[in-house]
């Protein structure tokens, strides 16, 4: 399944990688790519899994900056 | 400013305040009030810096230690232990008012090209039970709806004119200037802007799959699709930020140790590295470049599906044309009139009369050429005949209309035609007329196009058709294109552009332009597929790579130029941002480059590419190859 969510205070652009990086290393994810331009994140999981796979994405998210959320 | 960055202003003012008024006291007094002093600097230190301290401290438990937070933490702390109270309080002043600029940039760059995307409709006017007009979200209405587009409106979604006469304004769509005139009938497409008259539409897809929205979805997507340059910078990044803290630690550690000079001075150095060691600068301003070109090439009606196409677009070699509907204008007209004994403008007329009767797409082109509706009442008796043409006796004449074999089955000598296309031979009465062409005729901006690609240094241009070889030779020849071919099966065309894709250089690539219907297998296989004329046509907007919203195949070039400037922008940022950063590093350990040069290199350089970023959006000049 393929999903775009929008993500706040999205600061910087380096985090921005670091996330996609990081979730995409995630185990079910298929793509990710985050815009740091839109603050969007485009995600395909594997849909059995999905919330399971969001919420261990949004916390990545906040490792890396911790004021950013995902909008879900 | 959003109110996080008004906040922030108000932050870095109270503090720069309470910083130079504690520099002014000290400057001033030269008083040595110890620990105290630490304590009044740390005041506005921390105000400036305490999301900062805090974020880094939640990196740290995260590990992140490669954090942007983290390294300024690190600098300016660094800078206090080796007393360098005013120093430290000040880089993270100028360090946050250099991330509220670019905050600032980014915003205003981000809603400038939303602007430029501004063809989202906000209602759709419906009639409710008791025939009043009320607004309704577009989304919520269903096909066969009718729906009442005001003058001033936005049209909210596709659909078929039930009633009303207008004309759009398809600019926003195409970059297409002229209004379009719609009446009972036409359709119309969502995003275009109703300029004059009531129109009521009856609404034939759903507002997911209008074009606004599939046009806006492609926009929005083309950010997935990253650019080469977007991929070596990312690539680039993970290795450069830890090669720049390693390289800070080494600066602390080894000079001081080699030669017994004090630490403090090399702790310094290594902190200017550590404030240099965001890649930031690159990593935003490169796909925002990409993704204001794309912005600004859509404002004029080309749509890009990616950074990767938008900087291929920049090293295209071979541009390879459909003939129909590309070049040509796809519809038959009448190109030439040759009468024998009577005057043009009765042997169209004889002609148009002759066929009056049938809607063959020959008889239609002969009608739009005579330009009125002909006087059926003149015509007393007609016949087809098939493969042949017509007999019809007009004004009591016996008039033949059709190809030479018609002329030679009723044993009348024809001339043979002069031109190129397909004729119409007329005999009145048993004696020869003359004769009308009618061919598909070159699009008007089509010798431009070729001609606007080689100035742009496209080294070769083919065109491929299935038409016959006189109609495809006289075309080539007439827009001076370097190669064609022609007779070709869609499989055929396949095969001929791999074949032309096996001869380019590499690295360089080839752009196949083509309606987009039934070229599909040419579309994919070509290094950027172009559909033109795409507004509306689903297949088209689908298959393509690049989407001309309207057919106009100038904008081909258009967008080559397009493509060059944002490549050349791209090229710009990351000469000088790395230029700055890496001789601000030399300089740094040098000693010559303090710390302010070092948040200069790491913000300042970040505002100024990420305005040179912005610059791609603006398309004017590139698009003066328009008219």
């Amino acid at each position: 399944m393929k999903k775009v969510f929008k993500m706040e205070e999205l600061d910087c652009a380096n985090c921005a990688k670091k996330m996609e990086a990081a979730i995409a290393k995630l185990d079910g994810v298929e793509a990710v790519s985050i815009s740091f331009i839109s603050q969007k994140m485009t995600i395909t999981a594997d849909d059995s899994r999905f919330d399971e796979i969001m919420k261990k994405a949004a916390a990545e998210v906040k490792k890396i900056e911790p004021d950013c959320t995902i909008v879900m | 400013m959003t109110r996080r960055q008004k906040k922030t202003l108000a932050r870095i003012i109270i503090s720069f305040a309470v910083l130079a008024a504690e520099m002014i006291f000290f400057g001033v007094t030269k008083a040595d009030l110890g620990i105290w002093e630490l304590v009044l600097f740390l005041i506005p230190y921390l105000i400036i810096g305490y999301d900062i301290l805090r974020k880094a401290f939640l990196g740290i438990l995260h590990l992140q230690v490669f954090d942007e937070n983290f390294l300024m933490t690190i600098a300016t702390i660094g800078a206090f232990a080796t007393g360098e109270y005013a120093e430290g309080t000040a880089v993270m002043l100028f360090y946050q008012t250099g991330e509220l600029f670019q905050s600032c940039a980014v915003s205003k760059s981000r809603r400038s090209i939303a602007e430029l995307m501004d063809i989202r409709p906000d209602h759709a006017n419906i009639e409710n039970e008791k025939g009043e007009l009320i607004e309704v979200d577009p989304e919520e209405v269903a096909v066969d709806t009718v729906i009442t587009v005001k003058a001033g409106e936005r049209i909210p979604l596709d659909g078929i004119v039930v009633s009303g006469n207008s004309s759009l304004d398809t600019s926003a769509l195409t970059g297409e200037s002229v209004p379009r005139d719609v009446s009972k009938g036409g359709e119309v497409i969502s995003g275009c802007v109703n300029l004059t008259g009531i129109l009521k539409v009856r609404v034939t897809k759903e507002y997911g799959q209008s074009t606004v929205s599939r046009i806006l979805e492609l926009v929005e997507e083309s950010q997935e699709k990253k650019s080469k340059s977007e991929n070596f910078i990312s690539r680039f990044a993970r290795v450069y930020t830890p090669a720049v803290v390693i390289a800070a630690l080494a600066l602390a550690i080894i000079p001081p140790i080699v030669t017994g000079g004090n630490f403090s001075q090399w702790i310094y150095r290594a902190m200017t590295f550590l404030v240099i060691s965001c890649p930031c600068a690159l990593v935003i301003s490169i796909p925002l470049t990409f993704f204001s070109g794309i912005g600004g090439a859509s404002k004029c009606g080309v749509l890009i599906k990616g950074g990767n196409y938008l900087e291929a677009l920049a090293e295209t070699e071979t541009v390879v044309f459909d003939k129909t509907g590309t070049l040509t204008k796809g519809s038959f007209e009448v190109t030439k009139i040759c009468p024998e004994s009577i005057s043009e403008s009765e042997l169209l007329e004889t002609a148009v009369l002759a066929e009056g009767y049938s809607d063959h797409p020959i008889s239609l082109s002969l009608k739009r050429a005579y330009g009125k509706a002909p006087d059926l009442s003149r015509i007393t008796h007609s016949e087809e005949t098939a493969g042949k043409g017509i007999k019809a006796v007009i004004d009591g004449k016996t008039v033949l209309a059709g190809n030479m074999k018609l002329m030679t089955d009723s044993g009348i000598s024809a001339k043979k035609e002069t031109a190129v296309g397909t004729a119409v031979h007329i005999a009145i009465n048993g004696e020869y007329a003359g004769h009308i062409i009618i061919s598909d005729s070159l699009k008007e901006g089509s010798a431009d196009a070729i001609k606007e690609l080689r100035r742009l240094g496209v080294k070769q241009t083919v065109m491929l058709t299935g038409d016959n070889e006189a109609a495809a030779a006289e075309c080539a020849e007439k827009l001076g294109l370097d190669k064609w071919y022609s007779g070709l099966l869609p499989s055929d065309k396949a095969e001929k552009a791999e074949q032309l894709l096996k001869e380019k250089s590499p690295k360089k690539n080839l752009l196949f332009a083509g309606d987009g219907i039934n070229d599909a297998p040419v579309l994919a296989i070509a290094d950027i597929g172009a559909a033109m004329g795409a507004i509306g046509s689903d297949a088209a907007i689908e298959a393509a790579d690049v989407v001309l919203m309207d057919d106009d195949p100038r904008k081909l070039a258009l967008a080559i130029k397009i493509s060059r400037k944002t490549a050349a922008i791209v090229r710009q940022n990351i000469v000088f941002a790395l230029g700055v950063k890496g001789t601000t590093l030399i300089l740094g350990a040098m000693g010559i480059a303090n710390m302010w040069a070092a948040v200069f290199a790491d913000v300042g350089v970040s505002v100024i590419a990420i305005l040179n970023a912005m610059r791609a959006m603006n398309v004017g000049k590139a698009s003066a190859v328009k008219r």
